[in-house]
C-alpha cells in the first residue's frame, strides 16, 4: 500500500477495527484507541470491555441520556447496550489478567523491538505518575494491539529498540498500528505489514530499529 | 449490626487521626461524597487514604485534601485534568503518593477482606511499580508478591440498601464499592434509599449487610 497518504486517525481507527475478530470481547485505552468502537462493522459481536465495570459499553452519552452513573475508563458518560453487564472492580480485572479479553487496544509513547510498552510515565522529574489499568491490560489481555502516530512531536520514532521511558509491560505488544505503517512483533524481530505514505527503505532509514519487509 | 443512621455526621462518627481511610468511586460515580463532607466536619487528620483517584474538581475527595486532613494517598490514577487540588499538594511536596496498578489496588483490598495474607501477580512485573518487592517465577512468568491494603474505615456510596444493609449498586457507580466494603474494620455507605427488609431481591443482593456497619440515605 506504499505511496498513498499518511493515515488520519479514522483512518487508523478503521485499520485496528478491521483486525478484531468478530465476538471477540475488547478493551480499548483511552484516547486514540477510543475512535475504535465507531468503526467496528454493526452485527460483529463485538463486546466492549471497560475497566470501571461492564460489558457491552455503548457509544458516547449526549443530552438527556448522560447519566452521572454510567461512564467509561476516561470518566465519558456512555450508554449501555442490550446485553450489558455490570462488575466491581475486582472482578473486571480479573477478567484481564485471567486471560478473558481478546484483545485490548493502547496508545504508546515507545514501543520496543522486543514488544516491551512504555505509555504511563514519562520518567520526567515534574510528572506525576499515573498508571491507571495500563499495567494490567498490557499483560492480561490476549492480544495487545497499540495505536499511535510513528513519531512524537520533536520527530522522534516511538518504535525503538529498547524503550526509554519506564516500561509499562515487558514483551506484551502483538501489534503495532500507527500513520504510517502497521507492524507486527514476531519471534524473529518487527515486520513492517503495511505502508502508508512511506517507503519500505524510507522508514527503516528513519528508525533505528531493524526491521523487516513483509508488505510486499 | 448494620445501623441505619440518621445522618452523614453519625456515620462517620469515632474516625480516628492517622486512619486508613478507602473511599469509593471512580471519578464521582460512587464517590461518597456526603459521607467526605461529614468527616471533614467531623475533623480527622493525618489519613491515609486509598481510592483509585486523588479527587476531582473541588467536592468530595478533592475537598479533603484541601483541607489539608490527607498525608498520603495510595490510588492508581492521581493526575487527571480536574485534579488541580491533588497536583498542588503533591508539586509542593504536602502529600505522599503510592501509584498502584489499577487491578492490583481491586485485588489488594479483595485479599484484605478475605483474609488472603498476599499474592502473587503479573502485573507491573520488571516495571517501577515493582521496584524492591519479592518476585517469584511461577508458570515462567515473574509474578510480584503484593500485600493486601486493609481500612480502619471505608466510605462508600451505593444505590439502596435494605435495613440489614444488603446493598444494590447502579450501573458503573459499583466499581470499588464491593471490593472496599470488605476490607475495613467500619464501612459506611450513603444511598439514595433505604427500603424494608425483605425489599431487594436476594438475587440481586451485592454486597451482603454482613460488611456492612453504618448505613445513611442521602
Amino acid at each position: 500500500m506504499s505511496g498513498q497518504a499518511s493515515l488520519g486517525k479514522a483512518e487508523m481507527a478503521a485499520l485496528v477495527a478491521r483486525d478484531i475478530p468478530a465476538g471477540a470481547y475488547v478493551n480499548l485505552g483511552i484516547g486514540l484507541p477510543t475512535l475504535v468502537a465507531d468503526h467496528l462493522e454493526p452485527g460483529s459481536g463485538v463486546v466492549l470491555h471497560t475497566e470501571n465495570g461492564m460489558l457491552n459499553m455503548g457509544p458516547q452519552a449526549h443530552g438527556d441520556d448522560v447519566d452521572p452513573d454510567l461512564m467509561n475508563a476516561g470518566k465519558v458518560p456512555v450508554t449501555e447496550l442490550p446485553g450489558a453487564a455490570y462488575f466491581h472492580h475486582a472482578d473486571s480485572f480479573a477478567m484481564m489478567r485471567g486471560g478473558h479479553l481478546d484483545v485490548c487496544v493502547l496508545g504508546a509513547f515507545q514501543i520496543s523491538a522486543a514488544g516491551d510498552l512504555a505509555n504511563w510515565h514519562t520518567g520526567a522529574a515534574d510528572a506525576i505518575p499515573a498508571v491507571g489499568g495500563a499495567m494490567d491490560l498490557a499483560i492480561g489481555a490476549k492480544k495487545v494491539y497499540v495505536m499511535t502516530t510513528m513519531f512524537a512531536k520533536d520527530g522522534s520514532p516511538k518504535v525503538v529498540p529498547e524503550c526509554t521511558y519506564p516500561l509499562t509491560a515487558a514483551r506484551c505488544v502483538d501489534r503495532i498500528y500507527t500513520d504510517v505503517a502497521t507492524l507486527e512483533v514476531t519471534g524473529d524481530g518487527l515486520v513492517v505489514r503495511d505502508l502508508f505514505g512511506i517507503t519500505y527503505a524510507d522508514l527503516s532509514a528513519r528508525l533505528t530499529v531493524k526491521l523487516s519487509d513483509g508488505s510486499a | 449490626m448494620t445501623s441505619i443512621c440518621a445522618s452523614t455526621d453519625e456515620a462517620v462518627a469515632g474516625v480516628e487521626d492517622g486512619s486508613t481511610v478507602l473511599v469509593g468511586g471512580f471519578g464521582m460515580a460512587g464517590m461518597p461524597t456526603h459521607l467526605i463532607d461529614a468527616l471533614i466536619r467531623q475533623g480527622a487528620t493525618g489519613l491515609t487514604v486509598v481510592s483509585n483517584n486523588a479527587g476531582n474538581g473541588d467536592a468530595g475527595l478533592a475537598a479533603l485534601l484541601a483541607e489539608g486532613r490527607v498525608r498520603k494517598v495510595i490510588c492508581s490514577f492521581p493526575r487527571q485534568h480536574d485534579s488541580w487540588v491533588f497536583d498542588g499538594l503533591y508539586r509542593s511536596g504536602k502529600i505522599e503518593l503510592e501509584v498502584v496498578p489499577q487491578g492490583t489496588l481491586a485485588e489488594r483490598l479483595r485479599a484484605a477482606g478475605a483474609g488472603i495474607g498476599a499474592f502473587y501477580c503479573p502485573t507491573g512485573a520488571g516495571t517501577l511499580l515493582a521496584e524492591g518487592k519479592e518476585t517469584r517465577e511461577i508458570d515462567g512468568r515473574t509474578h510480584v508478591l503484593e500485600f493486601p491494603i486493609k481500612g480502619d474505615v471505608a466510605l462508600i456510596g451505593a444505590h439502596r440498601s435494605d435495613r440489614m444493609g444488603n446493598l444494590v449498586y447502579r450501573k458503573t457507580a459499583r466499581n470499588f464499592g464491593p471490593v472496599m466494603a470488605t476490607a475495613a474494620t467500619t464501612v459506611a455507605v450513603q444511598v439514595s434509599e433505604i427500603v424494608e427488609i425483605g425489599t431487594l431481591d436476594p438475587e440481586a443482593v451485592v454486597t451482603p449487610g454482613i460488611y456492612i456497619d453504618r448505613v445513611v440515605a442521602v
